[in-house]
């Protein structure tokens, strides 16, 4: 039997009715994932998570309710967990075992989630495409040839193609959002400080935010309200109230005020996924949403400002890995990696700092005071999640600067530490479109509102 | 821009081929043209934003909490001499 | 030519947990790698917590050392790779420390400016050695993540034995304050000058410096400067400028040697650190810090000089550890019911070497009393005094062997005056006895 067509709710409620064990459903989905020709998965936990299976079943007949009890998920390699294998796709972590596992992990196991693999992604989460994995490509599920996006590609391609019910991942420029919208799945970008860092191989620290990936938006408002929350280990968590997510699902759009920046909507942007974004919003409009054109105006300097700060972090993020204490030596990074040490370890080097780092450091408040000003006018802000379709598997790998203008719509709500939520929008040339909504910090719930609708749109 | 690509790979300790060291002059220079737009973006008086929560003064308490063992500690190396880390001598 | 020296040092504390984990920081003499976890190990995604008590420490030090304390604060990171780092960066202050501009008077009355003094974290420690007919470094990371201050100076100094007496100054307020035990053998305290020498007529900075490092006492510090001085002395007499270098200080040879010569100034790339939230004081915090800081060893000198009438010899020997101090004004304190004086309890604890912890000041009155009314003398003299005025005063002998007593208070007074000391009569009394007999 496969199980692929039911929710995380419908999973549930068959586990509580009997009609279904959690271990038959982790099996099923076992054997897709060894069906699958995707090279989503590093690391496939079969026996750990047959066990937990076992367990979870046992915990059911017994009554227990947990929120995402026997429900398998993935988690991108770059989530340590304890005792097994974290790589975060590179070979100079290619033997790690982690001593300790991520808070997040933690969370979701104690919510009684099942952890059924570890999935490709570009390394160090250094890409857009999901090609930079020193374990190979993952590739896309619905065109042969074709990226999934980056860089948590193999997140997004293991829910997207069923081979389990929701995958964590981490979004630093767009690396949730991204892929979701090349896949066709609900991605979601939190707020900066609201889900915790900690054992989460770190990117570029200021702007790492933990998220993932579902195929419904009431399944992310659901994996949001057991990640969300402040951590004693992550002094960048903040206090705010977790909010109820779920209450927001079933909220009337109407009068909801919609912002669409004129600045994401210029002549880089393909003509189709324009459309498709313009019809969407016009059935939003239909549902009563007031629709208002507006100005980021520094979002032209979004990209430079973010391949400045992003890379300076990381070259300091990936100074640890020596060799010494765990992993092989940093000859192994591989050329994304060093690129990109080599750029950070630039822009801060004696000299160059102020020109550089400081500069963009100043960029960045004029970016995030763009939003401020927007959402003092406007509730959400819709945008293209990529200002292309997905492309050809190796087409951009010989270019590292059309590879980082990728990002060019996802860097900014990294910037300003505000959270994104892609939704699928639908096929265009048999390719999936996402959209982005945006809102002010914390403001998840009301992002899975409008996204509720887009879902609901019936477009 | 012409970038020292040999300096920077000495302080970001990386070793470098020398196809390497050719391919990323390439390319780094064109990454910092790209980057260096943000020339044109008027920051006078503006404050730096290096962190984006508005957080400040998060500290803990100072109690002691549980260590790794010795032998968690040193799991992930082979390369151990009397429970110690053991490298090539360094000056 | 004349000398130009500055200084850092380096101060461990003594806090329970480390600088930004929950590991014990009591990590002296314990087995290797026993003491650290994801945070100081540097394993992936772990992040670091700042202690609160350690940055109030770092601040109270400050004020202490009279430093501007900014409202606004902020840990960097320091970006370098070595293989005692475990992060390929430590987390420092670079910019924006905690304290700025403060300083500390020396006994010649000169003052020495204090640059900055900042948060930072240790290191962990390397061992070199032998293994298997290989030359290896062993790296212990169970110090790595201990919160150290760093006191930085300006290029005060033109003299080695300024150096050492601002050392010791800084020690005496460090352990003051509590913070750390300050003790140089177990390396709580580490100390690297620059030195460089001025030549005839040069007013700006030498456009040279030389670190010494490898310095793990007050005596080898003086030595190493002096040598320093010397060693440049002639080498800029001969017209030559010294290597820009760090040197080390190898005290079987008495001398300091080259360790690494700075092929270019060092790049460590310092940004602000990510993961730590900005300290931001309000003034009510910094007084409520202000108010933990103990009466300072000048303080208490200068108070126990005008309080207690005694010495400023006796006061500085006094006021030099907290411990002396207050043992001092505990036993000045119950002498008081006794007619002990400071100055008699001053002139016994100094002069008698107590041994203050095995000695309660009661205890130490107690003794006072019952020494101080007869003083000790031998009785070897006694009996040869009294032997003496027994000789000389025939009439006096006489009379108080017929019975009578006032014969007896001239023989005893008699004796006094010779004695010149204040004896416990019975003792002569007892000796005049047994020499009638």
């Amino acid at each position: 039997m496969n199980y692929s067509a039911y929710s995380i709710k419908g999973l549930r409620d068959g586990f509580k009715k009997r009609q279904f064990s959690s271990e038959w459903v982790v099996k099923d989905c076992l054997s897709d994932i060894k069906d699958n020709k995707l090279n989503a998965f590093i690391t496939v936990c079969e026996k750990e998570a047959l066990e937990k299976a076992k367990e979870a079943d046992k915990k059911i007949k017994d009554g227990v309710d947990l929120p995402l009890l026997g429900i398998p998920i993935s988690i991108k390699d770059i989530y340590l967990t304890k005792g097994i294998r974290t790589t975060a796709a590179s070979k100079v972590l290619d033997n790690y075992i982690p001593q300790y596992s991520a808070t997040v992990v933690e969370k979701l196991e104690d919510a009684g989630a099942i952890i059924i693999g570890k999935t490709n992604c570009d390394a160090w989460a250094h890409g857009s495409s999901g090609e930079n994995s020193d374990y190979g490509s993952t590739e896309n599920p619905y065109l042969e040839g074709y990226v999934p996006g980056g860089s948590s590609s193999g997140s997004a391609v293991s829910v997207a193609d069923n081979m389990c019910f929701a995958s964590m991942g981490t979004d630093t420029g767009g690396s949730i959002r991204l892929p979701a919208s090349f896949c066709n799945v609900v991605g979601l970008k939190p707020t900066y400080g609201r889900v915790s860092r900690y054992g989460i191989i770190a990117m570029a620290s200021s702007l790492d935010s933990i998220g993932h990936f579902t195929r419904y938006v009431e399944e992310s408002a659901l994996i949001l309200s057991i990640t969300a929350g402040r951590d004693m280990n992550d002094a960048t968590t903040t206090n705010e109230k977790v909010d109820d997510y779920e209450s927001y699902l079933r909220k009337d759009i109407k009068g909801v005020k919609i912002g669409l920046p004129k600045e994401y909507f210029t002549e880089g942007l393909d003509r189709k996924i324009k459309e498709g974004i313009e019809k969407e919003v016009k059935s939003l409009e239909k549902r009563g949403a007031k629709i208002e054109i507006i100005s980021l105006p520094n979002t032209k300097h979004a990209n430079a400002c973010y391949y400045i700060i992003q890379p300076a972090e990381v070259s300091s993020n990936l100074g640890r890995y020596d060799g010494i204490r765990y992993g092989n030596g940093r000859d192994l990074f591989g050329e994304e990696a060093k690129r990109r040490i080599m750029l950070g370890t630039y822009v801060l080097s004696s000299g160059y700092y102020d020109a550089y780092y400081k500069k963009a450091m100043q960029a960045r408040t004029l970016i995030k005071k763009d939003f401020d000003d927007a959402f003092k006018e406007v509730d959400v802000i819709i945008t293209p999640v990529s200002p292309t379709l997905p492309w050809k598997l190796g087409e951009k790998t010989s270019d590292p600067l059309a590879m980082y203008l990728s990002d060019i719509y996802t860097v900014t709500a990294n910037l300003a530490g505000i959270p994104g939520l892609s939704v699928p929008i639908g096929l265009i040339d048999d390719l999936p479109v996402g959209m982005q909504i945006l809102g002010p910090h914390f403001s998840e719930g009301r992002l899975f509102q409008v996204g509720q609708a887009v879902e609901d749109s019936g477009l | 821009m012409k970038i020292n690509v040999k300096h920077v790979a000495k302080l970001a300790n990386l070793p470098l081929s020398d196809e390497e060291e050719k391919k990323f002059e390439k390319q780094l220079s064109e990454i910092l043209t790209y980057i260096e737009q943000l020339n044109s973006v008027d920051t006078k008086n503006v404050e730096i934003t290096s962190q984006i929560t508005g957080l400040e003064n998060i500290s803990r308490d100072d109690k002691t909490s549980p260590s790794l063992p010795q032998d968690e500690a040193l799991f992930n190396t082979k390369s151990i001499h009397n429970g110690m880390f053991k490298v090539k001598k360094v000056l | 030519m004349k000398p130009v020296i500055g200084l850092e040092v380096h101060v461990e504390l003594k806090t329970k947990s480390k600088m930004f984990c929950g590991c014990s920081a009591d990590y002296f003499g314990q087995k290797p790698n026993t003491h650290t976890c994801p945070v100081c190990l540097g394993l992936p995604g772990a992040l670091p917590i700042p202690n609160k008590t350690a940055v109030e420490w770092c601040v109270i030090l400050g004020m202490a050392l009279n430093c501007n304390i900014p409202l606004f604060s902020k840990f960097d990171r320091k970006n370098y790779f070595y293989p005692d780092l475990s992060k390929g960066y430590q987390i420092s202050q670079y910019d924006e420390p905690f304290c700025l501009a403060g300083n500390i008077k020396l006994n010649t009355g000169k003052t020495i400016g204090i640059t900055r003094v900042h948060m930072e974290e240790d290191t962990g420690k390397l061992i070199h050695g032998n293994v298997d007919g290989e030359e290896v470094t062993l790296i212990d990371f169970n110090r790595s993540g201990v919160p150290l201050i760093e006191i930085v100076t300006e290029p005060d100094f033109d003299n080695a034995k300024d150096v050492v007496d601002y050392l010791k100054k800084l020690q005496q307020i460090v352990r003051y304050l509590e913070i750390s035990n300050a003790d140089m053998e177990k390396g709580d305290m580490r100390l690297e000058p620059n030195i460089s020498l001025r030549i005839p007529g040069q007013t700006d900075l030498p456009n040279y410096k030389v670190e010494v490092k490898n310095i793990n006492s007050f005596r080898f510090v003086e030595k190493a400067i002096d040598f320093e001085i010397k060693r440049q002395t002639e080498i800029l007499e001969k017209k030559a400028t010294p290597l820009q270098e760090t040197r080390g200080w190898n005290e079987a040879k008495q001398k300091t040697v080259s360790q690494r010569v700075k092929e270019e100034a060092s790049d460590y790339r310092y940004f602000p650190d990510p993961d730590i939230p900005p300290i931001r004081w309000s003034r009510d915090q910094l007084a409520e810090l202000k108010k933990q800081i103990p009466e300072l060893p000048i303080a208490k000198k200068g108070r126990f000089i005008s309080e207690f009438q005694i010495s400023e010899y006796d006061s500085e020997i006094l006021t030099r550890a907290i411990e002396s101090a207050d043992y001092f004004e505990e036993a000045v304190r119950i002498g008081k019911d006794h007619n002990v004086s400071p100055k008699s309890l001053a002139n016994y604890i100094i002069n008698k070497k107590i041994n203050l912890e095995n000695t309660l000041p009661a205890e130490l009155i107690k003794a006072i009393i019952s020494t101080s009314s007869y003083a000790t003398i031998d009785n070897d003299k006694i009996s040869k005094v009294v032997g003496e005025v027994l000789a000389q005063s025939p009439q006096a002998t006489n009379d108080y062997k017929a019975g009578k007593t006032q014969a007896l208070q001239f023989l005893i007074g008699k004796t006094m005056s010779i004695l010149k000391q204040k004896i416990d009569t019975r003792i002569i009394i007892e000796e005049i006895n047994k020499q009638l007999k």
